[in-house]
């Protein structure tokens, strides 16, 4: 068996009801590792492209890549795993009930991080991070270590393939 | 000129060609009924229960190839339907199946007999749909029909709200329809082929695994041309079985789990595995690593998803069994396999398939008279030991043919199988081989058989218990024969081991059954009665004639591979 890897798929499908209940019951339903699944319509209406990731070996992806083109609905699957993409996630992260000193480390962090403070009370401060989910772990991660009060919202990755560069 | 949606739905049926509907009536549908009531062309078939109802369509639709279809209405009679949607999935038979729906706008109150059908069978059809705009219907009906059919074939659901059904549209029903995301695979890839072909050429000890895909493509007439011409050995899963004739010399036996022995052995010694049409379930495979643990494996089928999903296979090739064959049929030419042949009957004669002949009727007679007194037949079975005997001893030719629940394993699904390839194949004697459990899950479709007129011959092999499991606690459980006896009740013993004197007779009498249907009924307990109840049988072409055979309880599926071990290790006796 194959190392355990994180891939992405994108996924054009019909925009139509219960597909998404129909691609994401493949992954409930097959006991595949469904990690983050985002979707929204595209350029024709008609036509919606989701942005998987899954936690898998080789021959599973295999499998989900199959089993995900052999639906109807689903008009394409392109795996995103090893193409240079542009990949981003959005993600909201309220930091409250803070002291004087923990404010400036917020913004230290967010400077850091390269997040943005959108939004700002007495004792609490919100940013908005459009990094990767690599990246908004590692910011988790931090603001956990260092404060007790946080909420986040998460809105899960959207990829696209590069035109020209090969980052991510 | 517009119609009204139930007039569109008539006239979709017609153009489908569909001669037979199965149909039960309901609130959300009746609309449709009365629509179907005023044309002459469709033959509305009424069962007596849903499940019963998509059997026969099962039956039916796997008896002539063609689509069969259902009607029933929302709610229960939709719900009922699903066991039948998930065998009818499993072993790729189209079928179109229609439920009504409550009025649009009373979708999500849960609203009298409301289910969310679509959403409840989403894992277990090909494709499924509610009708939510009324000039999509057309579209929708005709999509079904062709998505059922093509490709790797399944069940596709049309979930109808009643408000459709009667609102006015399009009269127009589309000739064709193109789905940018439904492409089946109609040829196949040459290079590829060419590569097993050549593994094949230049194995030693090659075997053909012919699984349900052969049937299902009708490609049994050119499998046999293949091996003939190539002179390899074949062996089946029970879904393939009868894909070549079962007395043909290179034909083996079935293998997998209760496979022949002499099959079973050829699969782990072949150097070269030549798959055709099966998805390697783990009922074939047994223990995954020690499966064919020599051989190359080519595998030819028609669903990607199919391929190396369970077994990693070398060549992999995607086509349809009966384009596949076609082109290889070109290539064939005559291999010495001489060797390799005599091993194989060094198996075959080292542990046939047999059962002991001194203990009152064995299953192996009972089979062996079918075999005799009904030849070129539909024969039809439902699940359990009575199954496994069938597929092991019943002999099958270009004539016959055998149909199963193979994948999902349904219990009740016999019966009215066998009913609905009777009404699809009127003048073909359709014999019935259940077991006395199975055979009441749907056994209020007695009187579907007898107000249908369909004389079909019923063989119940009848030992009071549910066989294969009583097997499996008889062999794996210590003999704890937790609720397996049909016929136990709170006086009895705790710990019984098997019937004795104080058991009652019949639970129920299956002749007094029969007979109170309007059916007939004999009950057979020697071997020498058993030809005499099939002439009998054979003269009822009005109703169903059950012959029950009371066989001994503890009679065993042999041989028999513990599910997960490797296909090696063989319980023989």
């Amino acid at each position: 068996m194959s190392e355990m890897k994180k891939r992405w798929i994108a996924l054009y499908v019909e925009n139509d009801v219960g597909v998404l209940a129909k691609v994401s019951g493949l992954f409930s339903g097959k006991s595949y590792n469904l990690q983050s699944l985002t979707v929204g319509t595209t350029e024709d209406e008609t036509v919606s492209r989701m942005t998987i990731s899954v936690e898998s070996d080789d021959i599973t992806f295999e499998q989900i890549k199959k089993q995900l083109n052999r639906m109807v609905e689903v008009i394409k699957v392109i795996d995103l795993t090893n193409v240079p993409l542009r990949l981003k996630e959005l993600m909201f992260v309220k930091i409250m009930e803070l002291n004087e000193t923990q404010m400036t480390e917020v913004f230290q962090i967010a400077q850091a991080m390269r997040v943005d403070v959108v939004d700002i009370g007495i004792g609490s401060v919100m940013l908005e991070c459009r990094r990767t989910e690599q990246k908004h772990d590692d910011l988790i991660a931090i603001l956990k270590k260092k404060f007790k009060h946080i909420s986040v919202v998460r809105g899960g990755s959207v990829a696209i393939e590069s035109i020209s560069t090969e980052c991510r | 000129m517009d119609i009204t949606g139930r007039k569109l739905f008539v006239k979709a049926l017609e153009e489908e060609g569909v001669d037979t509907i199965f149909g039960y009536p309901g609130g959300t549908v009746t609309d449709l009924f009365d629509e179907l009531y005023k044309t002459d062309s469709i033959n509305l078939i009424l069962p007596r229960h849903e499940q019963g109802l998509i059997h026969e369509a099962e039956g039916y639709a796997k008896s002539t190839g063609r689509v069969g279809v259902c009607l029933v209405t929302s709610g229960p009679g939709a719900t009922n339907i699903i066991t039948g949607l998930a065998d009818a999935h499993y072993d790729s038979i189209p079928l179109v199946c229609f439920t009504g729906q409550v009025p649009l706008g009373l979708i999500g109150n849960d609203a009298f007999q409301e289910v969310d059908i679509v959403g409840m069978t989403r894992s277990i059809t090909k494709y499924g749909v509610t009708v939510r705009r009324r000039e999509d219907l057309g579209k929708i009906i005709k999509m079904a029909f062709y998505i059922a059919q093509t490709g790797k074939p399944g069940p596709v659901l049309i979930d109808i709200p009643k408000d459709i059904q009667t609102a006015s549209g399009s009269a127009e029903y589309p000739s064709h329809v193109d789905i940018r995301g439904y492409k089946p695979i109609h040829g196949v890839h040459i290079g590829q082929l060419k590569k097993a072909y050549k593994m094949l050429k230049s194995a030693k000890k090659p075997l053909i695994l012919a699984g349900g895909g052969v049937n299902i493509s009708h490609a049994g007439e050119k499998l046999k041309k293949f091996m003939e011409k190539e002179n390899v050995p074949v062996v089946t899963t029970i879904m393939g079985k009868g894909a070549v004739p079962t007395t043909h010399p290179l034909y083996i036996g079935n293998c997998g789990m209760h496979g022949k022995y002499a099959a079973n052995m050829a699969v782990m010694e072949c150097d070269l595995l030549f798959s055709i049409g099966t998805r390697f379930n783990d009922r074939i495979t047994g223990d995954l690593n020690e499966f064919a643990p020599h051989a190359q494996i080519v595998h030819i089928d028609v669903d990607t998803a199919s391929i190396s999903r369970n077994v990693v296979v070398d060549v992999p090739v995607v086509a349809d069994a009966g384009v596949a064959l076609e082109k290889l049929l070109e290539w064939a030419e005559k291999k010495d396999t001489a060797k390799w042949q005599e091993q194989i009957h060094r198996w075959e004669k080292e542990n046939p398939l047999a059962m002991r002949r001194d203990h009152g009727i064995s299953p192996q007679m009972i089979m062996e008279h079918i075999n005799a007194q009904f030849p070129h037949s539909i024969y039809v079975t439902d699940v359990g030991q009575h199954q496994m005997w069938a597929t092991q001893y019943l002999e099958l030719d270009e004539q016959s043919q055998l149909i199963t629940s193979g994948g999902l394993g349904t219990m009740g699904f016999g019966f009215p199988a066998a009913i609905g390839a009777k009404i699809a194949n009127p003048k073909k004697p359709v014999v019935c081989i259940t077991g006395d459990g199975g055979f009441q899950m749907n056994i209020q479709e007695m009187a579907t058989a007898v107000t249908q007129g369909t004389g079909i011959t019923i063989c119940l092999l009848n030992n009071n218990y549910l066989g294969m499991v009583r097997q499996m606690q008889e062999l794996f459980y210590g003999k704890r024969y937790s609720a397996t006896c049909l016929r136990r009740r709170p006086s009895c013993p705790g710990g019984c081991k098997g019937p004795n004197d104080q058991c009652p007779e019949y639970v129920p009498d299956f002749v007094k059954l029969a007979e109170s249907y309007g059916a007939y009924g004999i009950r057979v307990e020697k071997e020498e009665d058993i030809d005499a109840a099939f002439a009998e049988a054979k003269k009822h072409t009005d109703a169903p004639t059950i012959i029950e055979f009371m066989i001994a309880t503890d009679e065993l599926v042999l041989p028999m591979v513990k599910s997960g071990n490797p296909m090696s290790e063989m319980i023989l006796k």
